[in-house]
């Protein structure tokens, strides 16, 4: 019985540390997930959100916004879920899958500066369903 | 041929229903024949699937693109490697291969599984047979491979260029086969239940299924991050995206069950726990099968987002629901045989190992669902990356290694001073060598400090255990060294194929915390320009843009970049990276550009280059270049993982010994209640 109450204890630890570390770990890395009237929300309700809070933003890149220098590696583009509209400004490598072509999904993460633009530090970006798209307008 | 394929899953479909149907009715106790009608209907369900597969490899290779599955994943200029691979690239197709496989499983455990153990056969007939009629319920009334097109396009699509990777030929098969070889222990799992037969004898059952499911999600898991690392282009092997998250899942719970059976196997302990973890094992399988194909959480490499998911989720819930109250009308049944005797032993060393991984799974489970849980309870969606994993799961990996050291060499019931002192000395001094040496080094990072510190003392804890074995042999039977570490291995497969599994992880977790020092570079160069940059090593590479050149290949038009590398001022020659546009057999190009990664591997450090593109026009040309420590360790570990886990396997000669232990099973079972 003894041995079953030390084990106990030793479990307890484990499993005591696991979820601090678990909640600690979202409360300190944990990043919101936004839609760009989302983030317009969040930033005009709370004004130290801007260039304080990191954040990622699922959105649309807007056809024909796509800007970039190559040779300074900077993207320039805006997103957009239909209802507000973010200029975001990229220094890096984007990934392959992030083209001019329509109805290209990102997920930006970054920070919203007081300009109103967002400085990114990660693009990704989602090519749509594949298939479909292109041979559904055929037939 | 697809009038044939869709006929074989309907009658796949109907006789499968009838196997489980009869089989959970239970009728077949009294009746030994009809017991026998429910085992072998999993053959005719076997036959019907393969039929179905023969129809959809026969439209792929014969270029019908008037089957939109065919259209959708190949070309007639597409290798036809991948053709065959093209089989289980695509959502509906894989969905067929792992029915597939799942009923060649299935047929494999009626066939293969020893004769005492028979009481259970028509059950796991029943299991196996439902999970199958549950796929083929998905392609029949979601996700039909064998659709047929209003028109027939004059060419296909090509399969994505991403998967067009030798990686990705054999990756997803293994994982397949590691998720579908778990339907088996699961079904034995609820045979057990079913049948009130709940003492140790389904676990010597599916002692080889388990290990092979292992095996397989190792191996996936392995391959998988060596496609991600060759092919994504992002610079390492594993970014905790969703989808490797829900590998990772299955992998974890069931090593905690490889550990804690052998609780039960020589204590009695543990029944429910283990009878726990297989169910979980099993439905982590199908919801990382959930999540991967419903799109339900934001992933990088996803599959087509549709309505299949939502089966998924509804057979994930019902299952979980049956399975659950299964085992709750079983508990008072599943008392333990004994009590733990002493918290430093081998069982409480299990125990907190299975606590270790267990606590992990859940960790990653927590963070992978977080964005769903945080919208549903708080209602803003926030999502956790790698910070928070690596946060979290690096101090219990770090616990789970020193426990890998500590366990196989604690006595088992209750450990005396004289024998962790003769276990532990040599161990703890080895350990603090290395934690000595890399102080030494100037390593002053305390997470890689700690896991290549714990790698020493554990590699140590095993060296000691081979040594030992070996000089007993030499001693008794006056064996030669060599010989007698063969016997040794041998005569204990399980122990020692274990131990060098043991091996393969931590070379693994030395290789991880190699990647703490990655160094990374963004450069644009034009011809004769280069960049420098110091390796943790302390090398000084130099990286020398030669020019990019433009060529056609079989289904693609490639540009190539081309750098000149020295390391310290010596010559180490050149690396390539390409940008390939992909093209149907008319030219016109298919899909996004992909790249195609630079890397030069070595014992120490990988060169990792990606060429991201040219300047208007130019020669100039836009480089990512990465020095990725240790990460050939990662195969390597991978390799002696797999080579350990066929040592536990291999099949031994036939031991009159164990069946003593075994009890018989041959009596009639009892009638559910």
């Amino acid at each position: 019985m003894k041995a079953g109450r030390k084990f106990v204890i030793g479990a307890t630890v484990i499993v005591v540390s696991v979820v601090i570390l678990v909640t600690q770990g979202v409360r300190e890395t944990g990043v919101y997930f936004l839609t760009p009237s989302e983030l317009a929300e969040r930033s005009a309700r709370d004004s130290t959100f801007a260039e304080n809070v990191g954040f990622k933003v699922g959105a649309k890149v807007v056809p024909g916004s796509i800007r970039r220098d190559d040779a300074a590696r900077t993207v320039d583009f805006q997103v957009s879920d239909g209802v507000r509209t973010y200029p975001v400004t990229y220094r890096g490598l984007v990934p392959d899958t992030f083209t001019d072509a329509n109805d290209i999904e990102v997920i930006v993460e970054g920070r919203l500066g007081r300009d109103g633009i967002i400085r990114a530090t990660d693009v990704l970006a989602k090519c749509g369903s594949r298939y479909e798209a292109s041979y559904q307008k055929q037939a | 041929m697809t009038l044939l394929g869709e006929f074989s899953l309907w009658l796949a479909l109907l006789v499968g229903s009838w196997c489980a149907v009869l089989s959970f009715q239970g009728r077949w106790r009294d009746r030994p024949e009809l017991a026998r009608t429910v085992t072998r209907s999993t053959y005719a369900v076997f036959v019907a699937l393969v039929a179905a597969a023969v129809a959809l490899w026969v439209g792929l290779v014969s270029h019908d693109f008037n089957i939109e599955y065919v259209a959708g994943y190949t070309s007639r200029n597409l290798p036809s490697y991948y053709i065959v691979s093209a089989f289980w690239a695509g959502q509906k197709g894989s969905l067929l291969f792992w029915a597939v496989v799942l009923s060649l499983f299935g047929v494999l455990a009626q066939a293969l599984t020893p004769r005492r153990y028979a009481a259970f056969l028509p059950y796991v007939a029943g299991v196996t047979s439902a999970v199958v009629v549950f796929f083929v319920s998905v392609m029949l009334f979601a996700a039909n491979p064998f659709e047929r097109m209003a028109f027939t396009p004059p060419d296909g699509r090509g399969l994505n260029p991403q998967l067009q990777n030798i990686g990705m030929v054999v990756h997803p098969p293994m994982l397949y086969l590691g998720y579908i070889s778990l339907t088996i222990p699961f079904a034995f799992a609820v045979a057990a239940l079913l049948s009130r037969r709940l003492d140790a004898g389904w676990l010597h059952a599916i002692r080889k299924w388990t290990l092979v499911s292992w095996l397989f999600l190792s191996i996936g898991i392995t391959l998988g991050m060596w496609w991600a690392y060759v092919e994504l282009g992002w610079g390492g092997y594993w970014a905790w995206d969703p989808v490797e998250n829900a590998s990772l899942l299955p992998w974890l719970t069931m090593t905690a069950f490889l550990h804690s059976v052998m609780v039960q196997e020589k204590r009695g302990m543990l029944k429910r726990w283990n009878l726990g973890l297989i169910i979980g094992t099993f439905l982590l399988s199908i919801f990382g099968t959930f999540i991967t194909r419903s799109g339900v959480i934001a992933s990088v490499h996803s599959f087509t987002q549709s309505s299949v998911g939502y089966f998924f989720l509804v057979f994930l819930v019902v299952t979980g629901i049956a399975a659950g109250t299964l085992l709750y009308t079983r508990w008072p049944q599943l008392e333990p045989e004994a009590e733990l005797d002493a918290v430093v032993s081998r069982e409480a060393a299990f125990l907190f190992n299975n606590l270790a991984l267990v606590g992990i799974a859940f960790s990653v489970l927590w963070g992978t669902l977080f964005p769903i849980l945080s919208e549903a309870v708080r209602g803003t969606k926030i999502t956790v990356g790698p910070p928070f994993f690596n946060r979290v799961n690096v101090p219990l990996g770090l616990l789970l290694l020193a426990l890998t050291g500590i366990g196989p060499l604690i006595a088992w019931r209750r450990a005396s001073l004289a024998n962790l002192q003769r276990q532990f000395v040599a161990p703890v001094a080895v350990g603090l060598a290395t934690l000595a040496l890399l102080l030494a080094a100037g390593m002053r990072e305390f997470y890689p400090l700690v896991a290549v510190a714990l790698a020493g003392f554990t590699a140590a804890t095993i060296a000691q255990e081979f040594w030992r074995g070996v000089r007993a042999r030499v001693r008794m039977h006056g064996e030669s060294p060599p010989l007698a570490l063969a016997r040794l291995i041998a005569r204990n497969r399980r122990r020692y194929g274990g131990y060098v599994v043991h091996v393969g992880i931590l070379i693994y977790f030395i290789a991880f915390a190699g990647m703490a020092f990655k160094v990374e570079r963004e450069a644009t160069l034009k011809p004769g320009e280069s960049v420098e940059i110091q390796s943790p090593f302390g090398h000084t590479y130099a990286f020398t843009h030669v020019g990019v050149s433009q060529y056609e290949a079989l289904n693609r038009v490639v540009s190539a970049a081309t750098v000149d590398v020295r390391r310290d001022g010596k010559s180490l020659g050149l690396i390539t990276s390409e940008k390939r546009q992909h093209v149907d057999s008319f030219g016109r190009p298919t899909f996004e550009p992909s790249t195609e990664v630079g890397i030069r591997s070595g014992l120490r450090e990988d060169l990792y280059m990606v060429f991201a593109g040219v300047v208007n026009g130019t020669e100039q040309a836009v480089y990512r270049f990465t020095l990725n420590p240790l990460v050939w360790w990662v195969w390597f570990g991978g390799a002696v993982l797999v080579a350990g886990g066929l040592i536990t396997m291999w099949p031994g000669a036939p031991r009159a010994v164990r069946r003593a232990a075994v009890p018989a099973l041959a009596q009639p079972a009892r009638e559910l209640a």
